[in-house]
């Protein structure tokens, strides 16, 4: 069909050339957006998958721009995350928006990955997008471990040591290990240097590629919905299911809405409270790195207090890493625990939600606890709730099952 | 592709060779790769031996040095410290110093030094080497009512004795490692290198 008006004849002509020569250009924007058939009653909690996309995006060119300034070199590491934040036009800006954005990332990415297990989207047929999923949140934890220990700091240095020496609990090589690890007796000059090679290179690449891969396993077996819906089951007389609308342009529109909301509050912590109250960035990383003096208080950033509450709450280490390793490779097993017929909470008895809903606090109180010093009642805390997150997990085939459920209708319910 | 005159023995001989040429090419391939995280030659031979002047130490009194990059403490024990080491026994986890690699064989005796009264250490708790806290006062901490005096973590909540003797219930597995050290005489001490005719 071509239109009378010159340029737009022209228009189409440009696309014309361009699609005899990339021919599959056009399939694939079909198949992954303006044809891809995502259910009709996305929520709110359907935000995060495109947020943790765009805050993927936002790291990589803020890093980019970092690392236009930054030595990554034990001598000049520190001063030159200074000459950033004081003397490179906009650099303040654009470092917090970096170091936000980490944080940002893993609160994205927790929601995310609570939307999947309130709604049951890690169950059948969706088990390879939960465990590539479950891969990009390693990635993303050694992303940004390595990445925290940059800028030199104290607790840049202090953390790599601890996280390093987790290492060392390995039976028999785990002191090589630590060594081989750190390219060196203690971590220095040629540990810095080998994390920003990873943090800027290597893992970024892992990262893109293991994004990729989990949105094309999830397109491949279509979205889960909040009620659990296989909207495949109900096709109009067009093949195309009549609970669900293309992705494009109706969620592009609504996830650019939710980005919009979501910059705005970045935007907010960015400007008036950078360091989130030494949640995002600790007072001591304001501190050039000394390896003779531990700080006083030693915590990681809060997105990894929960896993080191629990090994700090195992007196002993070979037994401390081993539940802290577990803790995380738990969830890739998600997919084969959960044994109930429905998916989503919605239709699940009271047994489901209380659990998740005690789950979700046992990981807030567990993240706190990771902050604090840790006294006596702290660490027996610690314990109570790493005994129940792990009992969530390894109980979860038998309350799975036992738990009442409501039937789920075929259709997504109209509302109001 | 004509599968005709094929020799399907032929095909799979050259598909394994071919697969096993590979393979091995890769593990040798991966071995530069590897091998370059290990310490290199400048990191090795940065760790000479560092001595330590000991007439300036007042009694109880911790003294830092850096020796291959790790801190090193040198602590002068008064006797009141000394007269305190044989109580603590049953609240530690190993209070003979039976594993053997946390201090050379002259320092596996009871107050785990050469001479009781100059107690060195690498300072570097065996948990998850962050560097200890100096709490020599015998009052009640908060991590411990009944604190006898030592070295507390604040990383995790590990604690030591002042022999470097780890506590029971405590995250840190081992005492705290005694480095190779000799008297060169009197008052100068070296770091880095055991006594002459020492293992």
């Amino acid at each position: 069909m071509s239109s009378p008006h010159p340029i737009m004849r022209a228009v189409h002509g440009v696309q014309a050339w361009f699609e005899e020569r990339a021919p599959g250009a056009r399939q694939w924007w079909n198949r992954h957006a303006a044809q891809y058939y995502a259910p009709k009653n996305f929520n709110v909690w359907y935000y995060f998958g495109s947020l943790a996309m765009l805050v993927l995006v936002a790291q990589i060119v803020t890093g980019i721009w970092l690392t236009m300034h930054y030595k990554p070199s034990a001598a000049e590491a520190f001063a030159s995350v200074e000459y950033i934040m004081r003397d490179v036009e906009w650099g303040w800006l654009i470092r917090y928006m970096h170091s936000t954005g980490a944080s940002a990332f893993f609160v994205v990415v927790y929601l995310h990955m609570f939307r999947a297990l309130m709604y049951g989207s890690h169950q059948k047929p969706r088990e390879l997008v939960w465990v590539i999923g479950m891969l990009i949140y390693l990635v993303l934890m050694a992303e940004a471990f390595m990445g925290y220990v940059l800028p030199w700091g104290q607790m840049s240095y202090w953390g790599a040591q601890v996280i390093i020496s987790l290492f060392g609990a390995v039976p028999y090589i785990g002191e090589g290990l630590t060594e081989w690890i750190r390219g060196d007796y203690l971590v220095s000059d040629a540990t810095l240097n080998r994390f920003f090679a990873l943090h800027v290179v290597a893992l970024p690449l892992v990262l893109l590629l293991l994004v990729y891969l989990h949105l094309m396993a999830l397109h491949e077996v279509g979205s889960n919905n909040p009620d659990g819906i296989d909207i495949k089951k109900v096709k109009g007389p067009d093949g195309k299911p009549l609970d669900g609308i293309p992705f494009h342009p109706y969620y592009t529109v609504k996830d650019l809405f939710g980005a919009g909301f979501f910059l705005l509050i970045c935007a907010f912590i960015i400007f008036y409270t950078p360091t989130f109250g030494g949640m995002f960035l600790e007072p001591d990383n304001f501190i050039e790195a000394n390896p003779l003096v531990t700080p006083d208080h030693i915590v990681p950033v809060w997105y990894f207090t929960p896993y080191y509450a629990m090994l700090r709450a195992i007196p002993d280490k070979f037994f401390g890493v081993v539940v802290m390793g577990a803790a995380v490779m738990i969830l890739f097993l998600v997919p084969w625990l959960d044994r109930s017929p429905v998916r989503s909470l919605r239709y699940r008895g009271w047994i489901s939600r209380l659990l998740l809903a005690l789950f979700v606090v046992a990981f807030v109180v567990l993240g706190w606890l990771g902050m604090q010093s840790g006294s006596e009642t702290q660490t027996l805390m610690a314990r109570i709730f790493t005994f129940y997150y792990f009992a969530f997990f390894i109980t979860m085939p038998l309350w799975t099952k036992i738990d009442s459920t409501r039937p789920v209708p075929e259709r997504v319910p109209a509302h109001d | 592709m004509a599968n005709e005159g094929v020799n399907p023995g032929r095909r799979r001989f050259i598909t394994a060779t071919t697969a096993v040429v590979g393979g091995v090419g890769v593990a040798f391939a991966a071995v530069p790769f590897i091998k370059s995280w290990n310490p290199s030659a400048k990191a090795q031979v940065a760790g000479a031996p560092v001595e330590v002047d000991l007439s300036k130490i007042e009694p109880g009194q911790r003294h830092m040095v850096q020796w291959r990059g790790q801190p090193v403490w040198i602590i002068r024990r008064t006797d009141a410290v000394l007269s305190r080491l044989p109580d603590l026994k049953d609240r530690l986890r190993d209070p003979d110093s039976q594993v053997s690699d946390q201090q050379p064989g002259y320092a596996q005796n009871d107050h785990r030094s050469i001479k009781p009264e100059w107690m060195v250490l690498v300072g570097l708790c065996t948990h998850l080497g962050c560097a200890p806290l100096y709490v020599p006062e015998m009052l009640p901490q908060p991590f411990d009512s009944q604190w006898q005096g030592g070295f507390f973590c604040p990383c995790h909540n590990s604690r030591f004795d002042m022999a470097g003797r780890v506590y029971q219930g405590v995250p840190a597995p081992t005492n705290l490692r005694v480095p190779p050290h000799r008297f060169l005489d009197d008052n100068l001490i070296q770091i880095g290198v055991n006594p002459e005719g020492a293992a």
